[in-house]
Formats: C-alpha cells, structure tokens, sequence
C-alpha cells in the first residue's frame, strides 16, 4: 500500500523519456509506447528511487505554484502507476 | 480525409493524411542459420543485392529519428550475423531509440548480450518455434537449436533485460500451448506473444502444413484464457498475447494500422517498405540509398499509394468499416486475387471470400503430410529463377 512516505522507483522493465515528436513524456516498453499526460509525466519525471511521494508532492508545488494542494491527486496517480507496474516501492 | 487548401477549393491531388513511421523496422540481413517453413522473408531473398553498410544504417537511423521513429526493430534474418550490430545499437541509443532485437538466439552468448546491454540496447525478443525439442528443431532445420535457445532466454533475464518470447503457432505446435506457456512461465518472459503464421511469403507456400483447423484453435485460445486468469491470481505479471489468424474472421485485420500510417520497414538492401511484405506487390518502392526517409514517408509513389480511401473498390469503397481495416491487407489482397485494390479476400463481403473458406476446408480434410518447403538459399533461388 502506497502512502505518502513512500519511496517509488520506475520499473526497469520501462524507459521513461520526453518524447519531442509527442511533445510529451512517455514509457517505452518492448515495441510500445504509452504517451502520458502533462500531470502524470510531470510526476514521472520526479521518480528516481530516492525522493519520497511526499518529496514529489513538495517539488510540484515549487515548481508550479498554482497547484496548491496537488498531495491527493499525486498519491492516487501513483498508486495506479504501481497497479499497472510502472513503478515498485 | 484529403488535405485543406487555404482558399477553400479541393486541391488537384490531395495527399492522404498520415502519421509519423513511429516503428522503423531495421532488417539487417537476410542472412540466417535457422530455415523456418514460415519465415517472413520474401521467397526471393537469394537474390538480392548488396547489405547496406553501417554508416548508411546510421544516416537511416537518424533521418528516422528526426520523423519522429521512436521504436527500432533489429530485425533480418538473423541480425546477429551482422559484424556491426553493437555499433548500431550504440547509434540508436545515443539517437534516443527504444532499440529491440529480434534474434532466434542463436549465434548469441553471454559476452554478446553483455556487450549489447552496455551499448544500450532495451529489449531482446527470442523466437521459440515449439515447447518440445525435436519440434523445435525439426521446423528450424537445425539440431541445436532449442538447447541455445532455452540458454539463451536465460541469459537474457539474468541479465535484466525485458524479454518477450515469441511463438509462431500453426498445426504442428498449437495443441501444445499448455506446455509452450508453461515454459515461458518457468524462463519467467515479461511477454509472450503465442502468434499464429501469418500466410505470407514462405508460410503462404507452406500454408496447408501449417493452417491450424477451427477446433484447435478454439481449443488454443480457451487455454491461454485458463492461463491469463491463473497467472494473474497468482500475481505473476506475464502477459499473454494471443493471435489468431485472419483466415477464421469474417472481416480483415486494420492491417499495419494503415497503409504508411505508422510503420516503416528497410530491407537489407535499403528499400524501405510500409510494411515487410509489400516487397511482393508490383509497386515501386524507394531506396534509403537514393533518396532521404523524410522524401520517402510524405512524398513518395510507393508509400502514398494506398493512403486514404480514393484507391479503393466495391465493396470496400462504400464500407462503413473501410476506417477501420482500410479494406484489410493489400498484399493478401494481391497474394490471393492478383489485384491490390481489391477487397482483402478474408472479408466475407468479398468476391473471392471462397479462397479463404477453401482454405479452411482443406485444414479440415487434410489427413497425409506433404513436405515442408523449408526457408534457405537452394529453395530460395528457385523462386527468383522462376
């Protein structure tokens, strides 16, 4: 069960990259690529195996200082990215 | 689905749209130890003209890159024949590639999939052609193919890569599936893709000893489906991809999601191709060699060619389903009818479904085994002697 204190890493199993002809983040996988949304690559982009899901929150909200109080919206993005694998903990 | 023009009025030669070729297919060689009965390359490879070199697969690379390829297919024959494939590999990772290889094994080991690892390479796809050695041996016409193989796969996990093992099903295998999955499972593949032939090329020719009937493949799907809901109730992340083949549907396959719409193959010989089999159909291609890929995607003959819906018939012409499957596939279309334009023969509504269903009869009633036409350069220049 993921919570805030938390500490995801990308599965190997997946390369995440910005994609200039998408013009998003996406993860490549064996012969596939799945195109991700502003949020999600943003988060993404944030997941190294050191920072914690609370560390990610706080480094969003630094850098976009509109979204204030984004910890809920990031918490359920990844568990669902650890559903479909994405990431472990 | 034709371009807009500014002032309003339709243009004389509206070119389709199109996507970016976000999978580029590199087919290194045609060169091969293994002799399947079903393999993709044309019948003629044996005639073909001189491989392109490493700094002309690199310009490709590059050009490719640049429309947006992001997937990149080594490919062949078996392209660890090729002397140069880690300075490739090194080019499409520094390009930003997700780099595939699509390998039988063998001709690897350790030190080369080491080797590959370090130069960047993603992922390894190794082709089984059966569960069971003699199967496995008798199809690919060598004696130690299967122990590599199964050695291999091992190597390639330890190693930490993703791996996928690919299945080509057909009559001689299909009723094995239990035990096909079983081995995947047990070399724990993250993929794998139990593929049913697909009638083209060397399998066309082969395509009697090799078309699996309804009942097995009936039987071979309900299994897989056993398999998926066991494996994932045990947490195992495997996944299984089942594909029959399109002679028991009734409507086509989308066949390459559209003709010039997301794929772009180069043969060995530097012609690029919307997909590995259009080769065979009387339509001139380009070549990497004399004009730059960019040329070759937007604006050439070949690959404008059957874009959009202007170069179809009846009944795809007025098919609320033509969006769909684009009429099926133009080289089954040709293989089967001797016109591109036609209807793909799979589709119930064409004319010459009958070749399809004929098709499925003769699984049915076959009792005696002919011989198998086997994939190597003796039979190969039969073909192109023609």
């Amino acid at each position: 069960m993921i919570t805030v204190e938390s500490i995801p890493s990308l599965n190997r199993m997946f390369r995440f990259q910005w994609e200039q002809a998408q013009d998003s983040y996406v993860l490549l996988y064996p012969e596939g690529m799945i195109q991700l949304n502003g949020p999600a690559g943003e988060i993404l982009a944030l997941v190294d195996g050191e920072r914690s899901v609370d560390a990610i929150t706080r480094a969003l909200e630094s850098k976009f200082p509109d979204a204030e109080g984004i910890g809920g919206d990031v918490l359920e993005f990844l568990a669902d990215a650890q559903q479909q694998r994405w990431i472990t903990l | 689905m034709s371009s807009s023009s500014c002032n309003g009025s339709p243009s004389l030669n509206p070119v389709p749209t199109h996507g970016q070729p976000l999978w580029l297919l590199a087919e290194l060689t045609y060169k091969c130890p293994l002799q399947c009965p079903y393999c993709a390359n044309p019948l003629d490879f044996a005639n073909r003209s001189s491989e392109l070199s490493t700094a002309e697969w690199l310009k490709v690379f590059e050009e490719g890159r640049k429309l947006g390829a992001v997937q990149l297919g080594f490919s062949g024959g078996e392209p660890l024949v090729r002397q140069d494939l880690v300075e490739l590999i090194k080019g499409a990772r520094e390009l930003g590639y997700y780099s595939n290889l699509i390998t039988s094994g063998v001709g690897l080991n350790e030190r080369k999939v080491e080797a590959f690892r370090e130069a960047g390479l993603d992922h390894i796809q190794v082709s089984f052609q059966a569960a069971d050695e003699s199967v496995n041996n008798m199809l690919a016409g060598s004696q130690k193919a299967f122990e590599q193989k199964l050695k291999m796969a091992r190597e390639v996990k330890a190693q930490g890569y993703p791996m996928v093992l690919n299945f080509v099903t057909h009559r001689h295998n299909i009723d094995q599936i239990d035990r096909i999955i079983e081995l995947c499972v047990e070399l724990e593949a993250d993929y794998v893709e139990l593929a049913t032939c697909q009638y083209y090329g060397w399998a066309y020719e082969n395509r009697e000893n090799l078309l699996p009937t309804r009942a097995q493949l009936e039987r071979a799907e309900r299994i897989t489906n056993e398999y998926r809901a066991k494996l994932a109730a045990e947490g195992n992340p495997i996944k299984l991809i089942f594909v029959t083949p399109d002679y028991y549907e009734e409507r086509p396959k989308g066949c390459m999601n559209g003709w010039g719409q997301v794929f772009l193959t180069v043969t060995p010989d530097g012609t690029a191709l919307p997909c590995h089999s259009a080769k065979m159909l009387p339509i001139e291609f380009p070549n990497v060699r004399e004009h730059a890929l960019d040329h070759i995607w937007n604006e050439s003959f070949g690959f404008n060619h059957f874009r959009g819906y202007e170069w179809m018939k009846e009944p795809c012409r007025s098919c609320d389903d033509k969006e769909k499957d684009f009429g099926g596939c133009r080289c089954q279309a040709y293989m089967m009818t001797g016109d591109a334009t036609n209807a793909d023969p799979v589709c119930s509504k064409s004319e010459h479904h009958h070749l399809i269903t004929d098709a499925r009869m003769a699984a049915e009633n076959q009792t005696a085994e002919s011989e198998m036409l086997f994939r190597n350069e003796r039979n190969s220049r039969v073909f192109f002697k023609g």
